[in-house]
């Protein structure tokens, strides 16, 4: 459901090195689909930022979110029961009913990437579908919700640093899984080899600097292979077969 | 609520409030939001002879109070726009638009302005020189006032609704840039377009803005906007169209003063998509507090009043 509304926080704290879980409170249910994001107005900056959602319990809208500038910065010294500006419901989702029973399955997250993942992966998981999980990280410092994420399925880790899990890129782990559908959501270079790797069906979370986050400004076009669409709306999940990575 | 109507040449708004170009898609993406025929009219997203991707990205960045952006005129050329997108937003909103016309040759100007005035939802055509004159060495129609006379003089030739001159404020004498549009035929002007800026990241000390130097909008260009209202309104008497950093009910006030006679409400729909809503409801209340009968009474008197 999109809205706009005023939420409370309700826990902000770090969970790695500079990633941060934030939990706003919500006056209502907002139903809200794994692969949608938020777009939070912070106090003395002019646009809103957008995050995807990690997860969506009753009544509350969880994101994980890495420090990265002066507005992440700011949002990191929200304290509990501060009120936040938010609109939710933004963006189209991950499309679950894209899957068959013949679907093995296969969620490929990088850094923040895992972040959005670990909604599908529970919502995959309730609704009885199986599959495995690859996450891969720069920095192990910054891995996050590893334990989370092996609650609902199998799971492959890799650092580029080595410290955690096996030595590599995300693709590297990719050679040991069996999968016809993927669900992919990182950096643009991963989700390149990603979709380069096999020539499976998919679906890829895209992020872009936004202006809105709701259609308006045109600020998040991409190109597909027949169109050009606005990752706030159109996406920000795209299937594989409309990606088009060759500029 | 005649209170609140203004007349643009002819053309009757129930209220000032229009959603600017460029920060209202086609106009219907905002109807999920409210109802959206409650706005005086919307200023629709520029469109070009063809198709047009736009920019590379980042296209958008942030600073204090405001924005910069390089969108680079997206939108699907004008016979999509009149085909695809004007029915989507006439199921949505009744009122006449304002259609927004942009091109990179005087001809191309022509053309879609054309075009656009063959459409009975168009109640006006709004020029926006911010373009570069390909012909010109890529100078921008709104810096030359050999360019702003000539192409409102060939639109004006080829067309018959109402033409208001949209102008950049990067130029030295925005007063002069006005009286040229007026001598070109001109109906009405719309004041301004964006700024130009830039933002650097500091980390990387590169700009952040895929065109280097970009538009810069929001509530930090206000006063510059205001001015420009009010020292063109001083000097011609057109009606103009006022944009720049309004937020709220006083900024229309401010604009209406200073000598607008319609507002159009930009950067700020990005953050707050129920802005021009917000601004109608509270403009009633603001003119109960200061006294203000009717808003046209307030039209230009900055100029007068002791």
């Amino acid at each position: 459901m999109r809205e706009r509304c005023l939420c409370s926080v309700k826990y902000n704290e770090p969970i790695a090195k500079d990633i941060f879980k934030l939990v706003i409170e919500t006056s209502v249910n907002l139903q809200q689909i794994p692969g949608q994001f938020i777009n939070i107005k912070i106090d003395n900056f002019y646009l809103r930022r957008p995050f995807s959602i990690c997860d969506c319990l009753e009544k509350s809208i969880i994101i994980v979110y890495k420090v990265v500038g002066r507005g992440t910065k700011r949002l990191s010294e929200t304290t509990r029961a501060q009120q936040l500006d938010i609109i939710c419901g933004l963006g189209n989702g991950f499309d679950m009913d894209a899957l068959s029973d013949k679907s093995e399955v296969v969620l490929i997250g990088g850094g923040m990437g895992a972040a959005p993942l670990y909604f599908l992966a529970k919502s995959l998981k309730e609704s009885g579908v199986s599959f495995e999980t690859v996450l891969g990280f720069t920095d192990s410092k910054q891995a996050f919700f590893l334990d989370e994420f092996s609650r609902f399925s199998a799971i492959h880790v890799s650092s580029l640093d080595g410290k955690i899990g096996t030595k590599g890129l995300v693709t590297d782990s990719l050679r040991d899984i069996s999968y016809n559908y993927y669900f992919s959501c990182g950096p643009l270079p991963m989700l390149k080899s990603v979709h380069r790797f096999k020539a499976a069906p998919g679906q890829l979370l895209l992020e872009e600097r936004m202006g809105c986050g709701f259609g308006a400004c045109m600020s998040c076009s991409f190109k597909t292979i027949n169109k050009s669409k606005r990752i706030c709306v159109d996406g920000p999940v795209i299937y594989s077969s409309e990606v088009d990575f060759s500029e | 609520m005649s209170r609140l109507s203004v007349m643009l040449s002819g053309l009757r708004l129930e209220n000032p409030i229009i959603p600017a170009s460029g920060t209202f898609g086609f106009g219907y993406e905002f109807s999920s939001w409210y109802d959206i025929n409650i706005l005086g009219s919307i200023a629709l997203k520029s469109t070009t002879k063809t198709e047009r991707f736009g920019n590379l990205s980042p296209r958008i960045a942030e600073c204090r109070n405001g924005m910069l952006n390089a969108i680079g005129l997206q939108n699907p050329g004008v016979d999509a726009v009149i085909l695809q997108e004007l029915p989507k937003l006439n199921k949505v909103f009744s009122k006449k638009i304002i259609a927004s016309v942009a091109g990179f040759s005087p001809e191309e100007y022509v053309y879609v302005a054309e075009k656009f005035d063959a459409v009975d939802q168009v109640g006006i055509l709004e020029i926006n020189l911010s373009c570069p004159n390909v012909k010109e060495n890529g100078v921008t129609f709104a810096s030359c006032t050999k360019t702003v006379f000539s192409v409102c003089q060939e639109i004006k030739k080829k067309t018959s609704k109402p033409v208001y001159i949209k102008l950049s404020p990067n130029v030295s004498d925005i007063v002069e840039m006005a009286i040229c549009a007026k001598n070109g035929g001109a109906d009405g002007l719309t004041l301004c377009n964006t700024l130009l800026g830039t933002v650097i990241d500091t980390k990387t000390g590169r700009p952040v803005v895929s065109t280097k130097v970009a538009g810069f909008s929001g509530p930090a260009i206000k006063p510059v906007a205001l001015k420009n209202v009010y020292q063109v309104s001083k000097e011609i008497n057109i009606p103009i169209i006022a944009s720049g950093g309004i937020c709220d009910a006083d900024d229309v006030i401010e604009f209406l003063s200073a000598g607008a006679t319609a507002t159009e409400v930009g950067s700020q729909n990005l953050v707050n998509p129920f802005v021009c809503k917000e601004i109608i409801e509270e403009l009633p209340r603001k003119m109960e507090e200061y006294g203000i009968k009717d808003l046209k009474d307030i039209i230009g008197r900055s100029h007068y009043v002791q």
